[in-house]
């Protein structure tokens, strides 16, 4: 934890340092002139590819050199001790599982069968393929986009096949090497079949007895029993240097219904969908900052793309996410059964619908006509309000049947969050006041109520759930969270037209916002004092977790972000931030900080529990670093540019100055984005681990359950 | 408590305050200015071809990083005479069954605002080539090209809008780039953008004080290299070369080195076309309303640069010919 935050410090002081280094050498710095239709990308593209290739046939190599040493022939003696380890690490109940056997004198049939894969024949099809894919380039006529169009087609393919046929060749080494462990199964089943009597008194009841013998735990504390059965201790079993810390593995729930949770993970799932496509195409545009000719494609232009982005980080994955985490939470915590899982499942496909029409929309160039996050035209967006609503009765039905007295205040949060989306949709999308002004006045009011009562409020509610779960205490206070529940409706309502501060909108609209801005801070500072309060006494269990210090982060965010907020509401404030970059890295600090590191956080606590498996510890620490530095490397350098920028406006300087004065901090932003992309591809492998991750073949639990099907005919 | 353990009241409670509160800071204020304004007298309504234009506008998400407000804060000046006032927007409907209101104010100003683009850059020409690819004209603009707008001729016919695309941005040596139609009613769209005039109209607050009366002791002149920059470099550049087939150099130019003053301050005032190697220059001067100092200044700063070594005029000779030319551009 204080590694941590020196860390963060660390960061926070180099970086205004590297920027200011930049900027100085970026004066002179020019529009990059990088297009992905110039002979050199293309070029590069092929190299790419074909390193890629390279080392996907240099992965594989190694993999079946692995497997040939398998093979090797071994002498009788090394096999013999090989297998006698095996029995010596048989655990107590397996020997008890074997004497059993033993005692019943049961003698079972054995036959093997070995078989050999030609696997070489499929690494040297693979690599030959690898060698001959990039060849297919011919000099100048590469600048013709015809060309192009027609390698990258001819590409596609070979790249499928090849794809598909390395996780052919996987998937064969996998069952190759199960069979190889099986087969050593059964050497060792018949070794312990013919094992002398006196040899199983000798070795195996004494190792039994040894391994049986346990303290009685009354040596010290009397006769009281002490045992870990609520696994307090976390024994790491790999002995070794820890390279990655270990952490403590999530407790499965045994009752819950395998259709809900199939439910939640298919929520999960495509949220994580949305996400790695969603935060692509930000990669994309940010990117375009730097090297705004990278294509000439009108569905890629600039001005397409980012409600693209927007759009699907909003209502495909943070939506989503937070919706399936509801229908975990919901029924939890009203101790009773979902009301409808099919309801649950066609708000899925509706919402998943409205994303997929409304990008193909947005890029074709059908928007609404201006107002940020209203981009989807009504008909895309009626399809995201009946999944809500579907969403929204059937989470109030499901609390209507609770078998609780009291409803928990997770269920505030998320439930009231829903009913004012749908009230903001309404207000937003309805005509009857939206001419001249009367949209202006709408857009600020829907667009920051978008954030704040949807995510903002539908994540609170998640994490009044999944924080005291976590840390397996509860809620410091409940009525604190019941103030920033009221107050947050109170003020959070107001706020909207800060966006639109000495804009021609009624000044009395305006100073209520700032207003409103500021009394943001009452709900602001009690949760997140609710949240720091409950971590009181447990801060020893952040070292021990993967998910708190995701929450960790979400928590700090919430405070230094949701005050950032308050503090560019005011009037001068507004002279210097408002219209440059810094809004943008306002917006990635608390979208991007405060709701995905929640989301993260409860979704790395709620799978492992739906489905037994963990992600790799190693990959949930790549997630976590690269997305809070990425994160720090993206808004930093805006923010910093930002205030340089409205600084020079100020001073009357022209225009094009800030243009050019910005382009050291758009590439930092371009890199930290990049950063940020990387952790989600973390994330999404780590996803994938969880849901349908396999395990190797357990060689000893194999060897009893063989011996006990051989047994099982004949007794 | 009672009201926090039925979901009826809960729900319902939180319901009420949030639709009132609602009600109260978005539609009554919305429904308010959308029946208490009216468009002003003075003001054009869009013409077909710039209403398919705002259409091209809205579909290329253009409000992105263009705003189109003029805030009522001295910084904003230079976007435009006035601050923006509601009755700018009055006219403003819905776009059709399937889209929104665009009144377009946007929240980000990645490029500049356009609420005055109309008087501010007019030119055919420019917004073409600019619109074909930001960097022909200004190296260091991040804005995406739009070349969809536009379709490459070998042999355009006489009806075609030939657009000046210098060889290094062209596919084929042979190609002539025509606009689209698309791109005609988009750059009417932009043409059409002008701020309506408003006699009284508010001031700008936060005005730069220190800076003016700093201004006012020294009598200094207005700094002839940032108006420059501003209103000429679009498209003379600002090493004064011109864009050759387009705008014409004023390195080593006659009229910025010669002594026919005159025709010198008519041109920046009023506008030129004379000289069909060329686009049409528009009447910048008069539509920004520049005074004799920056005039004389934007003068001053042509005749001794990029190599120009010719005699500076003063303030007062200047407001002589401006009275002078006015006069013409009147007849």
């Amino acid at each position: 934890m204080k590694s941590f935050i020196f860390f963060s410090a660390r960061i926070l002081l180099i970086t205004p340092w590297l920027l200011r280094f930049s900027a100085a050498q970026a004066q002179n710095m020019k529009v990059s002139h990088f297009s992905f239709s110039s002979t050199k990308a293309g070029i590069w593209l092929i190299f790419i590819i074909a390193f890629a290739l390279l080392a996907a046939a240099f992965a594989l190599k190694n993999k079946v050199a692995a497997l040939r040493k398998n093979y090797r022939k071994m002498d009788d003696r090394q096999r013999e001790n090989i297998l006698k380890e095996h029995t010596l690490q048989l655990n107590s109940r397996q020997i008890e599982r074997l004497l059993r056997y033993k005692n019943k004198k049961i003698q079972g049939g054995m036959h093997s069968v070995i078989l050999l894969i030609p696997v070489f024949i499929f690494l040297a099809v693979s690599t030959a393929t690898a060698q001959a894919a990039p060849g297919t380039e011919s000099g100048s006529l590469l600048s013709e986009s015809g060309i192009i169009i027609t390698i990258v087609l001819v590409l596609i393919p070979i790249l499928a096949a090849l794809t598909i046929l390395i996780v052919k060749i996987r998937n064969a080494m996998n069952q190759q090497r199960n069979r190889l462990r099986r087969e050593e199964a059964e050497k060792l089943a018949i070794y312990l079949q013919n094992l002398p009597d006196e040899e199983v008194d000798t070795i195996l009841r004494k190792r039994k007895a040894a391994l049986d013998y346990s303290l009685t735990h009354r040596e010290l504390s009397g006769n009281e029993p002490a045992e870990d059965s609520k696994g307090l201790l976390n024994i790491n079993r790999e002995a070794g240097v820890p390279i990655v810390a270990v952490k403590k593995k999530a407790l499965p729930r045994p009752n819950i219904d395998p259709s809900l949770s199939r439910l939640v993970l298919w929520y999960l799932g495509c949220a994580t969908c949305w996400l790695l496509l969603g935060t692509t195409i930000g990669e994309y545009i940010g990117i375009k900052f730097v090297a705004p000719d990278a294509d000439h494609v009108s569905w890629l232009s600039f001005g397409r793309l980012r409600p693209v982005h927007t759009n699907s980080v909003f209502w495909g994955w943070a939506s989503l996410g937070m919706l399936g985490l509801g229908y975990y939470i919901v029924p939890r915590v009203s101790n009773t059964k979902l009301f409808s899982i099919k309801m649950g499942w066609y708000a899925l496909y509706l919402i998943n619908a409205s994303v997929i029409i409304g990008s193909i929309c947005l890029m074709a160039g059908i928007n609404n006509a201006g107002g940020e996050y209203r981009e989807y035209v009504w008909p895309v967006m009626l399809l995201f309000g009946i999944g809500l609503a579907l969403s929204l009765y059937n989470y109030i039905k499901t609390i209507a049947a609770r078998t609780t007295r009291e409803i928990y205040i997770s269920n505030w949060y998320m439930v009231a969050a829903i009913i004012f989306t749908i009230v903001i949709a309404l207000a937003a999308y309805i005509p009857s006041w939206q001419n001249g002004l009367g949209e202006t006045i709408i857009q600020g009011y829907y667009m920051h109520q978008g954030v704040g009562m949807w995510f903002m409020l539908f994540t609170l509610g998640i994490v009044y759930y999944f924080l005291p779960q976590q840390l397996n205490k509860p809620i410091y206070s409940y009525s604190l969270g019941i103030l920033a529940f009221w107050t947050q409706i109170l003020f959070y309502t107001l706020i909207g037209s800060h966006h639109f501060v000495f804009s021609a909108i009624p000044w009395w609209l305006q100073t209520v916002a700032i207003v409103g801005s500021m009394g943001m801070a009452i709900p602001v500072i009690a949760g997140t004092t609710n949240f720091l309060m409950t971590f009181k006494g447990a801060w020893y269990k952040v070292s021990d977790s993967y998910t708190l210090p995701f929450f960790l982060v979400g928590i700090i965010f919430y405070f230094t972000g949701s005050m950032q907020g308050t503090a560019e509401a005011f009037r001068f404030t507004n002279l210097i931030w408002h219209f440059t970059d810094f809004t943008v890295a306002h917006s990635h600090l608390t979208m991007y900080g405060i709701i995905c590191f929640f989301l993260w956080a409860c979704i790395y606590a709620v799978v492992p529990r739906l489905t037994g498996k963990e992600p790799p510890q190693i990959t949930v620490g790549a997630h976590f670093w690269l997305a809070l530095i990425g994160l720090m490397f993206y808004s930093i350098p805006l923010m910093y540019g930002g205030t340089l920028k409205g600084l020079l406006w100020m001073s009357g300087k022209p225009f094009i100055e800030g243009v050019v004065q910005m382009a050291p901090y758009w590439l930092w932003r371009a890199i930290g984005g990049s950063l940020m992309w990387l952790s989600h591809l973390f994330f999404a492998y780590n996803m994938y681990k969880m849901i349908a991750g396999k395990e190797a073949l357990d060689i000893r639990e194999a060897a009893i359950q063989q011996l006990e099907k051989s047994a099982t005919p004949i007794a | 408590m009672e009201l926090f353990d039925d979901h009826r009241k809960l729900f319902g409670t939180a319901t009420l305050m949030f639709v009132g509160l609602t009600i109260m800071v978005a539609i009554l204020p919305a429904i308010r200015n959308q029946e208490d304004n009216r468009p002003l007298p003075g003001a054009v309504p869009l013409s077909t071809e710039a209403t398919k234009g705002k259409a091209v506008f809205v579909a290329n998400g253009c409000v992105a990083c263009h705003t189109q407000q003029v805030r009522n804060v001295d910084m904003d000046k230079v976007w435009g005479s006035r601050p923006s006032v509601a009755a700018d927007y009055a006219g403003i409907t819905r776009t059709d069954f399937w889209r929104n209101t665009a009144t377009l104010m946007g929240t980000e100003r990645t490029g500049p605002d356009l609420t005055d683009i109309g008087t501010r850059q007019p030119s055919k020409d420019w917004n073409l080539v600019h619109l074909y690819n930001p960097r022909i004209v200004v190296k260091e603009s991040v804005m995406p090209a739009y070349p969809w707008l536009f379709t490459a001729k070998k042999e355009p016919s006489k009806s075609d809008v030939v657009v000046n695309v210098p060889a290094e941005y062209l596919k084929s040596k042979d190609d002539k780039i025509v606009a689209t139609q698309d791109a005609l009613y988009l750059l009417a769209y932009l043409q059409s953008l002008k701020q309506t005039k408003l006699p009284e109209a508010p001031g700008f607050l936060y005005k730069r004080e220190d800076k003016k009366e700093a201004a006012n002791a020294t009598n200094a002149a207005p700094d002839g290299q940032a108006l420059f920059a501003a209103n000429c470099q679009a498209c003379h550049q600002a090493n004064g070369e011109g864009l050759p087939g387009a705008f014409p150099p004023l390195k080593g130019s006659p009229v910025v080195t010669g002594d026919n003053l005159e025709l010198y301050v008519d041109i920046i005032m009023n506008g030129y076309d004379a000289r069909p190697g060329y686009g049409a220059m528009p009447p910048i001067g008069t539509n920004m309303g520049f005074t004799e100092n920056e005039v004389a200044a934007i003068i001053n700063h042509e005749r001794t640069s990029w190599g120009n070594e010719a005699k500076t005029v003063t303030p007062e000779e200047i407001k002589k010919i401006i009275d002078a030319v006015k006069l013409k551009a009147a007849k």
